[in-house]
């Protein structure tokens, strides 16, 4: 069996909804955080699969992008949510409830 | 025509002055003062300048376009004639002299800097009224007028009686005006244009172009001039209009402002005179009675100012009268006569009024000849004139009118009567007030303590009296009759002769029921008929009682409706709907993480299934 471009998406569509599962469900927020990295690079996988059957490199540029980015943002999330923990000593979604009107 | 940039100046000079005295100069009272007289004083003299140049028929224009809209152009124009270039003269000279005596009058004011503002502006939009070539630029001065007279009988503002009239004369005259622009509508609808000169022109070629319409389109026209110039029965918001300073009282309602209304039936006198037009008749009828029942109010009156006010009515009612038996010459005639020796016999009263500390009642007056010789010597003289007493120069003009009631081209041997009638009533009570706040002794302790007025005052009061003395040897009514129109009057001595005997019988009336007497022996001797006429017929009190009453009431409905329908139901349910549903979508924001998570991706969903899955 050779493996071709539905088994990378399907793999990335599993990824992508274990992903947005985790956000959905999850109460801690550093573990909502690693869901949304997961599901980052769910799309990141489609994109290389994307770039490797289809001969163009346009979909692995964006990919470099895409985790420069996601690198950028996971340390400002990051010192965000220590931030957070210092301040409130909680890291539970349900507690952080301050934007309520 | 040389010197054409003349006008101009002498029509925006007082409007310059206004301007600068309320941006630069309103703390500084005397800047203001000679800045305004200064304004007037140059404008007079220009136009002596002109007339002396070009002479008085010059019958021209200048003009600047204003708007241009589809077939309608209207200029800023300035029709130069006889009738304008007349009625300029007499605008800017007896201003000037009220301007000067303003200056003593109001010496101790301390808002004598917005009254000059308000004077200036005040001639300005007279002698805007007086240019103008076409309806639209003399109806905006109409207003501009209007809105001056407001401001300076509202002078003293902080007595309530003053705020009061200066609110009845605006709005009394916006009552006419309304009127007036439905005329002009009317004529713009009909002919198409609103320039005097192409209305003339287009109307002598078709002279039955308003149909079935020209009596309404001459009676719309006469609705401004009802208003403005205070006949019956718009006429009482002159006397309220009073209670402004006295120099007001003798430049805007006596010599110009009220002049104005004549001086537009003249202006516009093709209009009114169609064929098939009954609006002559109606407007010499409004005449009539006007000068008929301000002449009876006035013989039962005790306010000094309030007597020439209602004489004022009663000499405008003659205008008025003499353009309805188709006599504009004589009416502009007695116009330019009477705007001297009104002016003067005003004037005369202020220096009166300011030399007994404010007192107006003539029964605390008297013996003002003796204590006030300038005064009293002027205030005689104008007197004479005004009933018409040989040579002075209301005999001439009076007479013309008298003349054309009887011989012109719309006699009326009953108008003729009542002309005469109201000649003696004129000499009654002129004299009345004559007899009892000029003559004879002192009645109070101010009177006999009274000083003449300074030089400021008294100057004015000679410069008047000269050509309320000599008018009638100018040949005004020839220069007039250049643009109107000659009238082929005869002279008849019948005429003549009524208007002696009525001088006669005035002067013998008065002094037989006032020589020496110390109250009023009227109110014995007519009972009710002495209180009607002091109650001014009423007439307040029927406005009071019907028009505003029902006026009131509909303001209360419209209250009503705008309180409970607009203002309830629509505003209210507008606003209480977008709350309920602001609150309600507030609940959506509960801060949890997990909500707007789910929220968002329902959404996505949503986008998604439209996009990808239809």
């Amino acid at each position: 069996m050779t493996v071709g471009l539905e088994h990378y998406l399907v793999v990335s569509a599993l990824l992508f909804c274990l992903g947005l599962l985790g956000v959905l469900v999850r109460r801690n927020l550093l573990i909502i955080y690693m869901s949304l990295e997961m599901m980052l690079n769910a799309a990141n996988l489609a994109l290389v699969a994307f770039s490797r059957f289809t001969h163009h490199l346009n979909g692995q540029v964006m990919v470099f992008f895409i985790i420069t980015v996601a690198a950028a943002e996971v340390a400002v999330g990051l010192a965000l949510i220590v931030a957070l923990y210092r301040k409130r000593q909680t890291a539970n979604v349900d507690d952080l409830i301050l934007l309520k009107l | 025509m040389r010197l054409d940039f003349l006008p101009w100046l002498i029509l925006l000079l007082p409007l310059a002055a206004a301007a600068g005295i309320t941006l630069f100069t309103l703390p500084d009272r005397e800047r203001s003062a000679r800045l305004s007289i200064g304004a007037i004083l140059a404008s007079f003299a220009l136009t002596v300048l002109f007339v002396a140049v070009n002479g008085l028929h010059v019958a021209a224009e200048t003009r600047v376009t204003w708007l241009d809209i589809g077939d309608l152009q209207i200029d800023f124009g300035l029709r130069l004639d006889a009738l304008s270039l007349l009625m300029l003269l007499v605008v800017t000279g007896v201003g000037s002299a009220i301007h000067v005596y303003s200056k003593g009058y109001l010496r101790e004011d301390a808002g004598q800097s917005r009254y000059f503002a308000g004077l200036s502006l005040f001639t300005f939009s007279m002698l805007g009224i007086v240019l103008a070539n076409n309806f639209l630029m003399l109806f905006v001065c109409w207003e501009l007028v209007g809105v001056s007279s407001y401001l300076l009988i509202g002078f003293w503002f902080e007595k309530p009686s003053a705020a009061d009239a200066s609110k009845k004369a605006f709005l009394t005259n916006r009552l006419g005006d309304f009127g007036f622009l439905l005329g002009i509508l009317l004529v713009w609808a009909t002919l198409g244009s609103l320039h005097f000169g192409e209305l003339e022109q287009r109307l002598g070629q078709t002279p039955g172009a308003f149909g079935t319409l020209a009596t309404i389109v001459g009676l719309l026209i006469f609705c401004g001039a009802v208003g403005k110039s205070a006949q019956f029965p718009l006429h009482v918001w002159l006397p309220d209009a009073m209670e402004g300073p006295t120099p007001v009282s003798a430049l805007i309602h006596a010599a110009t402002m009220v002049a104005a209304g004549v001086y537009l039936l003249c202006r516009v006198f093709f209009l009114l005179d169609l064929p098939g037009s009954h609006a002559l008749t109606v407007i010499a009828w409004i005449g009539g009675i006007t000068a008929l029942l301000a002449g009876l109010m006035a013989i039962q009156q005790d306010d000094i100012k309030r007597i020439l006010a209602y004489s004022t009515l009663s000499q405008l009612g003659y205008m008025v009268m003499a353009v309805g038996v188709a006599a504009p010459t004589p009416a502009m005639y007695h116009l330019t006569t009477h705007a001297f020796f009104k002016a003067l016999l005003f004037l005369g009263a202020g220096s009166v009024i300011c030399a007994l500390h404010h007192e107006q009642n003539i029964w605390k007056m008297g013996g003002v000849l003796w204590r006030m010789p300038v005064t009293g010597v002027t205030f005689l003289l104008a007197t004479l004139a005004l009933c018409g007493v040989p040579p002075f120069s209301g005999f001439f003009s009076k007479d013309e009118i008298l003349a054309a009631t009887l011989t012109g081209p719309h006699s009326s041997p009953l108008l003729f009567a009542l002309a005469v009638a109201v000649a003696v009533l004129t000499t009654f009570y002129m004299f009345r007030l004559v007899i009892v706040a000029i003559l004879g002794m002192p009645r109070a302790d101010a009177a006999s303590q009274a000083k003449e007025s300074p030089r400021v005052m008294t100057l004015p009061l000679l410069a008047l009296a000269v050509p309320s003395l000599l008018a009638g040897f100018w040949s005004i009514p020839g220069a007039y009759g250049e643009h109107l129109g000659h009238l082929e009057l005869e002279h008849t001595t019948l005429a003549m002769i009524a208007s002696l005997v009525a001088v006669v019988v005035g002067l013998l009336l008065a002094i037989r029921l006032y020589g020496g007497v110390k109250t009023d022996p009227l109110p014995e001797k007519l009972g009710q008929l002495a209180t009607l006429l002091r109650q001014r017929f009423y007439l307040d009190e029927l406005y009071q009682a019907t028009v505003i009453r029902w006026n009131d009431l509909l303001a209360t409905v419209a209250d009503l409706i705008d309180r409970w329908v607009i203002a309830g139901v629509v505003v209210r349910g507008v606003h209480g709907t977008t709350e309920l549903v602001g609150r309600a979508l507030r609940l959506a924001q509960s801060g949890n993480l997990h909500t707007y998570a789910v929220l968002l991706v329902l959404g996505v969903a949503v986008v998604l299934y439209f996009v990808i899955g239809r």
